[in-house]
């Protein structure tokens, strides 16, 4: 473990000591920034609508505000997280480093434990961004601190799942463009198979619970489910040990 | 300390490395020879654990790089074709984590680092960017990873492409003072490199072992025949080649007289000795003899070069490895 630990923080120093994590908070402060502010002015507009008009609408930050904007957080995730995965292993292909870890005294599984770390740990720094946005809320209004936690935790397991499969992705080829495309649209491709649910067939049930979105609901409502869990669980998992598996058999074919 | 046994490498459409075997003793340095595409790159790396080998075994220290490739990293510092460093690192950062991979920590991988930076020279540059380094710096520092944490094996591929003549002499004054201690193996085109820092030469062409053997014997192989490049020029502005030939030829310990070319009264001849015979006096003698001026008179460089180039089947000097060892000379 110690190894690993070793891979993320020379993964982390990467990131900040290059433009590559500042431009990324940048952006992502710049969209939710926005995403933020509009959520607040239809709220507002909305409850000062509803005190002019005397009728008394049930006013519910939580409701309201955090729940939208949070599952927006996901959506603006699901454009971030592919860049922050794309280069992860191709570019170490193409530079050559990867054959300074490769020959170090440190397992596969530990090198890329370290570096999907490393890219959780950054994803969390923009997370971090959007908390801070959401402390002013509890500045002014009077919102249900618990299921915005829980909102978190499912937010952080869903990109650990997101992440995994982008790691997988990217070591499985030299090119950081093909990387980060082929990423995207298999995150697309997870994100909307909850559509499938048109169909009562069996398999359309099958394609909808295995879409990403479908599991975050329940967190999103404050509601801890232990399948959902469980899912992006397995999916991270699955995720690193394709990784592995690709490491090894790139090494035999070339 | 390093057993090669058929060891074999295959690509889709390539044998890269085909049935070599070869042995490296404890503390030794070994000059891994041949030209570009030979399959130099592939073996090291199949000795490092880069790449499993598609058959044949490679021992380092005792371990096999199949069986137990965690003993045999462990035991093995490399430096790739392609420095592996980071750009957006500095170097004492860089030399830092490194350690750290290899298993080094607290004051002992301080100490380390301050020493491989005063071996290979990349004190001056240990706060810069990798990135912004120059190519020679960039090797030096990729020696300096090598040999951090102090390891019984170094491999290194091409250690010394890029850097000044100043600095291709210190790496090689460093590489000498580590054998004993350490067990070298390192690539090279540079025929003279060989020839000065290693002891033992492993020369493999397309894949294929070629020879194996001391640079001594090596070196010794070669001189069995001497050839001798002479100028001789006429007194009084003609000379006749022929007559010139026909001289040289009849001169006892002489098996063959080529006219290389002629230039006015000038005509230069390549002349090879019968094995063991020295000649170089009797030709002087003739030449002067017959009243013609003897301009100039050497041995033909006769070296490790041409050996290199006999066996691999390439008699074209000019061009080729032998030309890119005497241009980074
Ligand atoms: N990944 C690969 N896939 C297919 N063929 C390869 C691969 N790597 C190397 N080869 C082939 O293997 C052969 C040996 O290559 P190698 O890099 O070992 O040569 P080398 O002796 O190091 O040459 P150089 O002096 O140019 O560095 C070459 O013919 C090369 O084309
Ligand atoms: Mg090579």
């Amino acid at each position: 473990m110690r190894n690993a630990l070793i891979i993320c923080q020379k993964e982390l120093r990467s990131y900040f000591s290059s433009p590559v994590a500042y431009v990324l908070l940048t952006l992502w402060g710049v969209v939710f920034g926005y995403f933020f502010w509009a959520a607040l002015g239809h709220f507002l507009t909305y409850t000062v609508e509803s005190q002019m008009s005397g009728r008394m609408y049930s006013i519910n930050l939580n409701e309201q505000v955090i729940r939208p904007l949070l599952q927006n957080v996901a959506v603006i995730g699901l454009f971030f997280l592919p860049m922050i995965t794309m280069r992860i292993f191709a570019e170490e292909k193409r530079t050559g480093t990867i054959e300074l870890l490769v020959t170090s005294p440190i397992r596969d599984l530990e090198i890329i434990i370290g570096k999907w770390l490393a890219a959780m740990l950054l994803y969390c720094c923009l997370l971090l961004f959007t908390v801070i946005h959401f402390l002013f809320l509890f500045k002014y209004g009077n919102p249900d601190w618990k299921p915005l936690v829980i909102a978190y935790v499912g937010l952080v397991l869903e990109a650990g799942a997101m992440l995994a499969i982008g790691t997988f992705i990217s070591s499985l080829t030299k090119n950081q463009i093909i990387a980060g495309a082929t990423t995207f649209a298999v995150l697309i491709l997870l994100w909307v198979l909850a559509w499938s649910d048109f169909s009562n067939a069996g398999w359309a049930h099958v394609l909808a619970y295995m879409s990403l979105v479908n599991h975050s609901e329940s967190f999103m409502r404050g509601v801890v489910d232990l399948k959902d869990g469980i899912y992006y669980t397995t999916l991270i998992f699955l995720g690193l040990f394709f990784t592995a598996r690709s490491m090894e058999s790139l090494r035999w074919r070339s | 300390m390093i057993n090669v046994k058929e060891l074999t490498k295959r690509y889709a459409h390539t044998t890269a490395v085909d049935h070599i075997s070869f042995e490296v003793a404890k503390g030794q340095i070994v000059g891994f020879l041949g030209p570009n595409g030979a399959g130099k790159t592939t073996t090291m790396r199949m000795l490092t654990c880069f790449l499993p080998p598609s058959s044949g075994t490679a021992t380092v220290a005792g371990f096999d790089v199949l069986e137990q490739p965690m003993e045999v990293k462990k035991r093995i510092g490399y430096l790739p074709e392609t420095p592996p460093l980071y750009p957006e690192m500095e170097t004492a950062e860089y030399l830092k984590f490194v350690g750290q991979l290899k298993g080094l920590s607290g004051a002992e991988l301080q100490k380390r680092i301050d020493y491989v930076c005063e071996r290979c020279s990349v004190a001056d540059v240990r706060n810069k960017l990798l990135g912004k380094l120059s190519k020679g710096y960039r090797q030096r520092v990729g020696l300096a990873q090598a040999i951090i944490h102090n390891p019984d094996v170094l491999i290194l591929d091409e250690p010394t492409a890029g850097l000044d003549p100043k600095q291709i002499n210190e790496t090689r004054d460093l590489i000498r003072s580590l054998a004993g201690s350490h067990t070298i193996i390192l690539s090279t085109h540079i025929l003279p490199e060989v020839e000065q820092t290693c002891e033992q030469v492993v020369i493999i062409n397309k894949g294929k072992l070629v020879a194996t053997d001391s640079v001594r014997n090596l070196q010794a192989r070669a001189r069995g025949a001497e050839s001798i490049l002479l100028e001789v020029g006429g007194r009084n502005g003609n000379l006749e080649t022929s007559t010139v030939q026909q001289k040289l030829e009849r001169v006892s310990g002489v098996s063959r007289v080529v006219c290389k070319h002629q230039v006015d009264s000038r005509a230069f001849f390549e002349v090879e000795s019968q094995k063991g015979r020295k000649v170089r006096g009797d030709l002087a003698r003739a030449v002067v003899e017959s009243g013609w001026d003897l301009n100039e008179l050497r041995p033909a460089a006769m070296s490790l070069e041409e050996v290199f180039l006999q066996l691999t089947g390439q008699d074209a000097p000019a061009e080729g490895t032998a030309a890119k060892g005497a241009q980074q000379q």
